[in-house]
């Protein structure tokens, strides 16, 4: 019996003494690896690096978890790549960028939380991130208190132009109002539109309702439902008796519900050819999501697609793809994000400097006019702090990727008020004129 | 609750020194909190703390119902949000009288031109501050009236106001026009004058949340101590026996989720303060479910242990997620699963017990009590555990 | 006209339908165990995930690969019975007779299914396995020794943080040597896509209208699940015993009925047409880390509204929900009272999908104060237990 007990005992402890050596021998040769490494080829930096003090900090504040989890995630990617490339070509000024990511958790409090931790605890003098209007709004004063810089990547409803942000997304007239045009002219004057329940999809209907109205086209119906749902049953009953014969539907949707509506849409017959979609949220990352088989035929408007013939684009899809691997696909939101990074670098060599935050306003006023050759072709950064975009529409076609039926010859200027809705009508955005005198700002005041 | 009832047996004097005693560490404590804690950390960081103490506030409400009266409310950031809302209206009406437009923005942005008729009374102040406290504990009043009246309880109860929970996520998110819908309502500027975000705004926020807490904490300690308390644990453990002894368990129980919600409201209030932003987002699932995770990591039916685990859990949640971004859930869902399953008294009820023994076996004194409790023999425990009941 | 009402009821009855299966384990978990399980959702998800993977290793596979989806059925009943099993072994059975604290462990367990699909990958599968093996191994040896009830915790507080050191380093070991192969995420925080075999693409004409055919599959599946677990409950002697279980522990435990294993295979069960139910609802919606929340208190009110305990309840519960619902968002309601006016605008306000779902839970809410247990209330002494 107590041979048998000195057995067991020596193995239990033997088990601990070599597992503990193995420990010990692995923390022992991480060092080693880490060091092999240089930080330049880390495309994010370590806290270490930082402390060094060499590095410019960055934050990106962006949903890790959470229901946007699904979109975000990607654009963090794309802006690590930028950012990782700017790094091996000898950094800003010779000073390596150091990014410091947080997780907003698709959460609007957690995303202002996050924001003030980056800004007052980290010092960075930039951040990249923001997904949802909601989450911008959230951040939105905080930026405005520390009077900070954020860069916006993602198309949104307009009707804002705040000092703070730098929006690279399209503002509505670079992408819903040209779709629209372009659905009158080609595809039918009677629109049903459907969204999602929250903002963007409410203030997107809006500015449709109004552009049809002025345009002579007619909404014969609009439903929203709720974020996540996927039932959407009702919806297309409605629908079919609101279009018997066809017509266009104008689909704000985001995220699950998106797929929910293509896959019963062809269960319930109403297909591509009678009942054409054009979306505003459905990117080649989506269309991977719901199944080329649904979405074929159907139509999106974006400024970049993944299928934009040029060479800038192939360098930067070639890169994404070698640091992501192969089966990754690159969208508009994610472009813009890597646009971010690089107008913000240029305006920083411009500035002269951005390593300390006090040098922010040298840097925002550097922005204004940088040029830049971007993957979906020329951009510019205007005195709204929008950029001017090509405007293109693309056609879902077998590899689920899109086929371009349509783009502006030369990049759209960006218009942040909108002049179809009347509250906002007249107004317009320059931050470098000063003669502006409250209650208007330079953000929103009447006149050219 | 042991500790409560021993109470009762002391004279009257040695009672009234415990309670001395007790106001005079809160009183120690809030000054802490008030006088040191702000020359120890960061603006950014105080802010956080006046957060969580805000959210302390309706961990108390839910320990109020949750760990005494035995109801489980998934729904309290409904009342929270509410009270967030009444407050925001009020800040969202501080529009400078020189503005182009006397409507918040967003309602000229969707065309509402005319302020809707509810709006108009939170130009008071008054109104606001009662509104924050009324309106969830009105809502929370007739809701608990209409399911305990059917005598409908336990999970039932759970179920249901998560379902409430849903009816007015979807009804806020919906009404853009009304309540700005998803983005909810944010960009706040003054308050009585003072610019909301300023460093020496925010520092009088946060002492005015600290002194709410104080007081709720006050106002917990004496429903729960008093007979009244005690009623609610008796319902708590046996609703059917309450009854049969004569009392009506309905009223006191509306009663109780009424003053838990009107905490929760104002706690949602000094969130928004603090944080800028009320949104329907706060009223999802997650987060009321997260609220009742406070109080089990800190102690059920211990009002410290729920302060204590509203504070730990969220700065646990703030530092984590700094940290590793991507698994904060993981760690998450461990909590509520180690928490149930080897913590069920929380911090303070490990402490209480098994903290103590672990404390005097280190000091050597292992006591011996003269009838060791049929719980803590081995055998016993073995027997039951074993062989089932 | 009359294709019209035929289409309205037919949707009404799929909308109902989709409901009824995805509550119907947690009807029998809910129902006969008295277990809230909040991560019945997230099993779904597991099954329509299963779906995912089962499609993938099909498709190579030709004209043989439009059946995958039979195959999925089963797939993701065993795996989704499986995690059941394995979340009451190691949970739930610690719980019974707390129906909160469950429902907290649960919610817990469905945080971490989601982080989980999100964040799993080959280093991660290395990592859990090593640290199952190291730990509960290491356990196994201790236990054997006759001291094992003192040393328990100092062999717990050694053996803990020495196999989480040793997967942990393993598995960054792995993550160097491998690089983006062992590192990167199976699915990801992005949706998948589920593409129903093409016999199930389209649907069968009917005047202008068009019944799909996934819809009809579901209402099928949901029917021959419904005999399935009828038959299973009152025609075979392991559902004897779960009936016995649920009416008298005490009882069936004397009569030598071993209730453990009841409870285990009720759970499986229960969790494994949660996986059925998430086969299911991948052919009609999106397959990502949150398709289980969508569902989670949807099917909760079915067995509220239906009465716990009994299947017909359930049933008749979720075609109620389903149908109200399609009637409301539709605005159909709104169309039938043109004539008054005020209760028309209504209904008006309410024909959004949003907005109907609104008016469906305060419906179920008035409803419960004519009928607080449900359609189908249990009788008897278990009522109050």
């Amino acid at each position: 019996m107590s041979s048998q007990i000195n057995r067991r005992k020596f193995l239990l402890y033997g088990s601990a003494t070599l597992g503990t050596s193995i420990l010990l021998k692995a923390c022992g040769s991480a060092p080693t690896t880490t060091t092999e490494a240089s930080p330049a080829a880390s495309g994010e930096a370590s806290p270490a690096a930082a402390a060094a003090g060499d590095g410019i900090k960055v934050g990106i504040l962006h949903s890790l978890s959470g229901t946007m989890a699904i979109s975000e995630n990607s654009v963090v990617d794309s802006t690590e790549l930028a950012i990782e490339e700017i790094n091996k070509a000898g950094g800003i000024n010779g000073k390596q960028i150091v990014a410091i990511k947080e997780d907003g958790a698709s959460d609007w409090p957690t995303f202002a939380e996050k924001a003030k931790k980056l800004i007052d605890e980290d010092q960075v003098v930039v951040i990249f991130g923001c997904w949802t209007s909601a989450s911008r709004k959230a951040v939105l004063p905080v930026f405005e208190e520390k009077n900070h810089m954020l860069f916006y990547p993602v198309q949104y409803e307009g009707q804002e132009c705040s000092k703070n942000i730098f929006y690279t997304g399209a503002a509505p007239n670079q992408q819903i109002e040209p779709s629209v045009d372009w659905l009158l002219e080609e595809k039918g004057k009677e629109f049903y539109l459907v969204g999602s329940d929250y903002v963007f999809p409410r203030t997107a209907n809006t500015i449709i309702k109004a552009q049809l109205a002025a345009k002579g086209g007619t909404v014969v119906g609009e439903d929203y439902l709720p974020l996540g749902s996927t039932e959407v049953t009702p919806i297309i009953s409605k629908i079919r008796s609101a279009l018997p014969n066809g017509g266009v539907i104008y689909n704000t949707m985001n995220g699950d519900s998106n797929v929910a509506l293509f896959k019963q849409m062809q269960g319930a017959g109403l297909t591509a050819d009678k009942y054409p979609v054009m979306s505003v949220s459905i990117a080649e990352e989506e269309v991977k999501a719901i199944g080329v088989d649904f979405l074929k035929g159907h139509y999106a408007a974006w400024n970049y697609f993944q299928t934009v013939d040029s060479p800038e684009n192939e360098k930067y899809v070639a890169a994404f793809k070698a640091k992501f691997g192969d089966d990754r696909v690159t969208n508009d939101p994610m472009e813009a994000a890597y646009i971010s990074v690089n107008i913000w670098k240029q305006a920083v060599e411009k500035a002269g400097d951005a390593g300390t935050p006090t040098d922010l306003e040298k840097v925002r006023t550097a922005a204004y006019g940088q040029k830049f050759a971007a993957p979906e072709g020329p951009v510019e950064m205007n005195n709204n702090h929008h950029i001017s975009k090509t405007v293109r529409i693309g056609e879902v076609r077998d590899d689920g990727l899109f086929e371009i039926v349509s783009s502006t010859p030369a990049p759209v200027e960006p218009i942040p008020w909108n002049q179809f809705v009347a509250d906002t009508k007249g107004f317009t955005c320059d931050w470098t004129r000063t003669d502006i005198k409250a209650p208007e700002t330079a953000g929103k005041f009447k006149g050219a | 609750m042991a500790a409560n009832l021993a109470l009762g047996g002391q004279t009257a004097e040695t009672k009234r020194r415990s309670l001395l005693l007790e106001a005079g560490i809160v009183i120690a404590i809030a000054l802490f909190l008030i006088v040191i804690l702000p020359l120890l950390l960061s603006d950014f960081r105080l802010n956080l703390m006046g957060r969580f103490l805000a959210l302390a506030i309706v961990a108390l409400g839910i320990d109020l119902i949750w760990g005494f009266t035995g109801l489980l409310s998934l729904g309290h950031g409904v009342f929270f949000t509410l009270g967030g809302y009444a407050l925001a209206m009020h800040l969202k009406l501080q529009i400078p009288a020189d503005a182009s437009s006397q409507l918040p923005e967003f309602m000229s942005l969707y065309g509402v031109t005319e302020l809707p008729w509810f709006w108009q009374p939170f130009y008071s102040f008054p109104f606001t501050a009662v509104a924050v406290l009324m309106i969830p504990a009105l809502l929370a009043g007739f809701l608990g009236y209409v399911i305990f009246r059917n005598r409908i309880r336990g999970v039932y109860f759970s179920i249901l106001t998560q379902a409430a929970t849903i009816i007015f996520f979807n009804f806020f998110n919906g009404q853009q026009k009304l309540f700005n819908g998803t983005n909810g309502l944010t960009d706040f500027q003054t308050l009585f004058g003072a610019k909301v975000n300023s460093p020496g705004t925010q520092y009088v926020y946060y002492v005015l949340t600290i002194i709410f807490l104080v007081a709720a904490y006050a106002l917990c300690r004496w429903i729960t101590s008093g007979r009244f308390g005690h009623l609610l644990v008796a319902i708590r453990d046996d609703e059917s026996r309450t009854r049969f002894t004569g009392y009506n368990p309905t009223g006191f129980k509306v009663l109780v989720f009424a003053i838990s919600g009107a905490l929760a409201g104002l706690a949602g209030a000094m969130f928004t303060l603090q944080t800028g932003i009320i949104s329907p987002n706060s009223m999802n699932i997650a987060f009321s479910i997260e609220m009742v995770i406070w109080v089990a990591v800190g102690g059920r039916a211990t009002l410290v242990g729920a302060i204590l685990g509203a504070l730990t859990v969220n700065f646990a949640k703030s530092t984590l997620s700094e940290k590793f971004p991507d698994i904060w859930l993981f760690f998450q869902g461990g909590l509520f699963l180690v928490v149930v399953l080897f913590l069920p008294s929380g911090i303070i009820g490990w402490l209480r017990t098994e903290g103590r023994n672990l404390w005097r076996s280190v000091r050597g004194r292992n006591q011996v009590a003269t009838y060791p409790s049929l719980e803590e023999d081995a055998e016993v425990e073995y027997e039951r555990q074993n062989i089932g009941d | 006209m009359a294709i019209s009402i035929l289409d309205g009821i037919f949707n009404g009855l799929s909308v109902g339908s989709v409901l009824l299966l995805a509550a119907l384990g947690l009807a029998i978990v809910f129902g006969l165990m008295g277990v809230i399980n909040m991560a019945h959702g997230e099993l779904m998800m597991l099954g329509a995930y299963t779906t995912f993977v089962v499609q993938n290793i099909f498709k190579p596979l030709g004209a043989f690969s439009q059946l995958y989806i039979f195959f999925a059925l089963i797939a993701a009943f065993v795996v989704a019975a499986l995690m059941g099993l394995v979340l009451e072994r190691g949970v739930i059975r610690y719980l019974y007779g707390r129906p909160l604290e469950t429902l907290l462990a649960t919610w817990g367990v469905s945080l971490i299914l989601q982080q989980f699909v999100r964040s799993v990958s080959w280093v991660l599968v290395v990592n859990l396995a090593l640290f199952c093996l190291l730990y509960f191994g290491g356990l196994w040896l201790v236990r054997k020794r006759p001291d094992f009830e003192q040393i328990r915790k100092l062999a717990i507080a050694v053996l803990l943080p020495l196999s989480v050191g040793i997967a942990l380093t393993v598995g960054s070991l792995l993550g160097k040597s491998f690089g983006l192969t062992a590192t990167k995420p199976w699915f990801g925080a992005q949706n998948v896509d589920v593409t129903a075999p093409k016999w199930l693409q389209g649907g069968l004409p009917i005047g202008g209208y068009q019944l799909p055919y996934t819809r009809m599959f579901i209402m099928l599946l949901t029917v021959l699940c419904v005999l399935g677990i009828y038959f299973f409950l009152n025609k075979t002697p392991w559902g004897l015993r779960i009936r016995s279980v649920t009416q008298n522990r005490n009882m069936s435990a004397c009569l030598g009925i071993p209730t453990a294993k009841v409870d285990a295979l009720t759970f499986a069960l229960g969790s494994g047409l949660a996986g059925v139910a998430g086969c299911a609802v991948s052919l009609l919606g999106s397959v990502g880390p949150n398709t289980g929340q969508n569902y989670i208190v949807n099917t909760f009110m079915v067995v509220v509204v239906g009465g716990v305990g009994k299947l017909v309840g359930t049933i008749v519960g979720a075609m109620a929900i389903g149908i109200t619902d399609y009637v409301i968002g539709t605005g159909m309601l709104s169309t039938l009272f043109t004539a008054i006016q005020p209760v028309s605008n209504f209904f008006a306000f309410f024909a959004t999908t949003s907005m109907a779902k609104v008016l469906v839970f305060v419906l179920i809410v008035v409803f419960l104060q004519f009928r607080p247990a449900g359609l189908f209330p249990q009788k008897g002494r278990t009522v109050d237990a």
